[in-house]
């Protein structure tokens, strides 16, 4: 290990870090912060769902989006997988369907970022059923 | 470095573990690897999340899924349904004893709800065996601006204007205690970690050593920065092997990093530190024993002062802190004295961690903010009373402390409203009693304790005690007399008044208090011969109702000193001579014919 020898370095190492529990931070308080959520259920994974979560989690990253993604059980639309649900904190959530690379990036860009709903949303599914089962 | 998008917090507290948590972990990194997800999820083992008695606990991140009574078997499950299919595995959910509802998310959870975490901050949430996470939890950072930006006086101004006391016990303003051993003319000073956590059934402590052991060195060297002196000792009692272990890796790493050892952040500053072993004595937890326990010498109280600030380990200035005080100190440095001395009361700052026990029905450790009343503490974290029975009674301070009712539930918990209602705050032992409790059986149990514990060195304390423990023996028994009530409490007062060490001065409180808030039990003890909770066995007698005996001869048959007679489908009759009162006749009888009286 290399040694800490100023003030500084503590504060670089720390930055370093801070990727390696900020999973665990932010969900520590989650409604502050953007939450996603990608249907992983049979007929997701079969249409490409893995890859649009690993997608979302790299790009939201990279521009420095402060949001959990986290996968959930089949929501029910299984002829428009893969499906996401987004929430952004003061808004009401909302789910899209057939959201391939091309569509996650555009829901980042335009709706995450820019604040304005992009085509393909799956209206009146403001609840995911395994949230609805789950919860109080 | 791999980036997890799923960790998987696993309880790595004593509690936990002796429940196979590790086989836990190691079938959890093996389902992960059977299912090529070692990239994406990390399997984390941290320390006590606080509800030990629902453990071993498994926390799903980033969704918060708490799951409860884990087994090794489970692991598997919660791979394939949880991270790979997106279900929660519903059987491992917590559900509310009071709703029956399932609920998932920790948060939401009454046990939880009105916690608020600053001395277990990354409990339950870091490896406390990896010191990167705990400097990506700003760790060392208060250290670090400690030595390059402020003046010890500074740093110690910070700490007396956050208004933080001594969660040993005695309730010492810290900052205060620093500022007299900074002016202390001394060579060599010592920062001594007082782990001996002598009370019994408190653990709160253990689980930040367990949990979060850099807070607790980090906090040492601020310490010795600011009192002047480079040696820190952690007396720390033998049987916590698990703390030890986590401490002896902590000291390791810090000293690999240079955040313990000579020139720190290169300001010259130099600060270690070494454990030392406790027999656990309970005594030797009094500041002045645990010096000359140190010393090898017998662990025995002197008389104060000299205070160790003035003259302690081997004669030199010492500073003698709780392991939670030290805890809080790294979060004061960094979030500044006015964040913290918002929280709490007038004269009572921050936080305090409590270890919950007894007939409630959620056991564990809570970590409440000071004010807070017994009432929200007792029926909303703790769930209120287990199997609907009625609160009676709610012991704090452990052997030292008191027991108090009903009509102070209200109150704010704070180190002087428990002080002037006859208890006191202690280091956190919370132990609450229903209606089957007796107060005088209570009492008795307490000073068996001190009884066992104290040193003997001085008269009123080894004497006197063993006295009071007669008197309630023979309360307990149907032989004291109302006289003997008095002679208790003379003798209570005398023994608070005339020993040497605290130990002696406080151990008398569970007497008085009893007295104080029960004193119809101690009456209906020896002027009935009765004890109200059915709890004293010379008291009871099981009777048979001869009415309601049928004579099915059940309970002749189950009695194992054949107390009972009778002929069948007659009414059966108990010889109270023989019988040893056992239960097992009332217990098994199905008309309900058999009652204590
Ligand atoms: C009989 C007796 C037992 C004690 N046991 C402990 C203990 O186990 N842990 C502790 O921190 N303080 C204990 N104390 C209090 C210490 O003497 C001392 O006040 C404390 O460690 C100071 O630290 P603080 O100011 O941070 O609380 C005990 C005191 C007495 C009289
Ligand atoms: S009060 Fe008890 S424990 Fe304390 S010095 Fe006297 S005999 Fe020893
Ligand atoms: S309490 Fe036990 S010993 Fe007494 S009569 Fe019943 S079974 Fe026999
Ligand atoms: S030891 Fe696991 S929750 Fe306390
Ligand atoms: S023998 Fe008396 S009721 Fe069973």
């Amino acid at each position: 290990m290399a040694k800490v020898k100023t003030l500084d370095d503590l504060k670089r190492m720390r930055e370093g870090l801070q990727s390696k529990i900020s999973l665990r931070e932010k969900s520590d308080h989650p409604e502050k912060i953007v939450q996603i959520k990608v249907s992983m259920a049979t007929c997701g994974i079969a249409s490409g769902a893995k890859e649009t979560m690993t997608y979302l989690i790299e790009e939201l990253d990279n521009r420095a989006v402060e949001a959990v993604v986290t996968q959930t059980g089949c929501m029910g639309y299984c002829h428009s997988e893969p499906t996401i649900e987004v929430h952004v904190p003061g808004t009401d959530p909302v789910v899209y369907g057939d959201v391939d690379i091309k569509k996650a990036e555009e829901i980042i860009t335009k709706h995450i970022i820019g604040g304005e709903l992009v085509d393909g949303i799956i209206p009146a599914a403001y609840k995911t059923p395994n949230e609805h089962r789950n919860e109080k | 470095m791999a980036k997890y998008n799923n960790h998987i917090l696993v309880c790595g507290g004593t509690g936990c573990r002796a429940s196979r948590g590790e086989e836990i972990v190691a079938n959890l990194k093996q389902a992960v690897a059977d299912n090529s997800l070692e990239d994406q999820i990390q399997v984390v083992r941290t320390g006590c999340f606080g509800f030990c008695e629902k453990g071993p606990i498994v926390k799903m991140i980033p969704d918060n899924t708490f799951y409860v009574h884990v087994t090794p078997e489970d692991a598997g499950e919660i791979i394939s349904e949880h991270l790979v299919k997106g279900r929660k595995v519903n059987r491992l959910l917590y559900i509310d004893p009071e709703t029956s509802e399932h609920i998932s998310d920790s948060r939401h959870m009454e046990f939880y709800k009105k916690q608020i975490r600053i001395a277990l901050r990354n409990c339950g949430f870091i490896n406390p065996e990896n010191i990167d996470e705990y400097v990506a939890r700003d760790g060392y950072a208060a250290l670090g601006k400690v030595l390059s930006e402020m003046t010890p006086e500074e740093a110690i101004k910070i700490i007396k204007d956050s208004g933080l006391r001594g969660r040993g016990g005695g309730g010492f303003p810290t900052g205060l205690k620093w500022e007299i051993t900074n002016k202390v003319k001394g060579d060599v000073k010592y920062v001594v970690c007082n782990a001996d956590e002598g009370d019994p059934g408190a653990f709160m402590d253990r689980s930040i050593l367990e949990g979060d052991p850099h807070s607790v060195l980090e906090a040492m060297a601020i310490c010795g920065y600011c009192i002047g002196g480079s040696h820190g000792l952690i007396y720390i009692r033998a049987e916590y092997p698990l703390a030890i272990q986590r401490l002896k890796i902590a000291i390791d790493q810090a000293r690999s990093l240079g955040v313990l050892g000579k020139d720190i952040f290169g300001t010259g500053f130099s600060f270690d530190v070494e454990l030392r072993y406790g027999a656990g004595a309970f005594v030797c937890g009094e500041e002045t024993a645990l010096i000359h326990s140190m010393e090898g010498l017998r662990g025995e109280p002197t008389v104060k002062p000299p205070f160790p600030s003035v003259s302690g380990y081997k004669g030199k200035p010492t500073n003698v802190n709780n392991v939670e005080t030290f805890a809080n100190i790294p979060v004061i440095i960094n979030k500044g004295s006015d964040w913290f001395s918002s929280i709490g009361t007038e004269k009572s700052k921050g936080t305090k961690v409590f270890a919950l026990a007894g007939k409630i029905n959620n056991v564990g450790l809570i970590e409440v903010p000071m004010g807070i009343t017994l009432r929200e503490v007792i029926f909303d974290i703790g769930g209120g009373i287990k199997d609907g029975k009625k609160f009676k009674s709610v012991q704090t301070g452990g052997p030292s402390g008191g027991c108090l009712t009903e009509k102070h539930l209200d109150i704010p918990i704070d180190y002087d409203s428990l002080l002037a209602c006859g208890s006191m705050m202690g280091s956190g032992g919370m132990i609450v009693m229903d209606e089957d409790d007796c107060m005088v059986s209570v009492a008795k149990f307490y000073l068996d304790f001190t009884v066992e514990e104290s040193c003997g060195k001085c008269a009123p304390c080894r004497i006197g005690n063993k006295r009071l423990y007669e008197i309630l023996d023979k309360i307990t028994k149907g032989n004291a007399t109302e006289e003997d009530l008095g002679i208790l409490r003379n003798l209570a007062n005398v023994i608070k008044d005339t020993s040497l060490c605290g130990l002696g001065q406080t151990s008398p409180n569970p007497v008085l208090s009893t007295m104080d808030n029960f004193m119809h039990e101690y009456l209906a003890h020896v002027k009935d011969g009765k004890c109200p909770a059915g709890q004293c066995k010379d008291l009871m007698m099981y009777v048979i109702d001869p009415v309601a005996c049928v004579g099915c001869t059940l309970c002749a048959r189950v009695c194992p000193v054949d107390a009972i007679s009778g002929d069948k489908k007659q009414p059966h009759i108990i010889d109270t001579s023989i019988c040893i009162k056992c239960g097992a006749c009332m217990a098994k009888c199905k008309f309900n014919a058999i009652s204590i009286q």
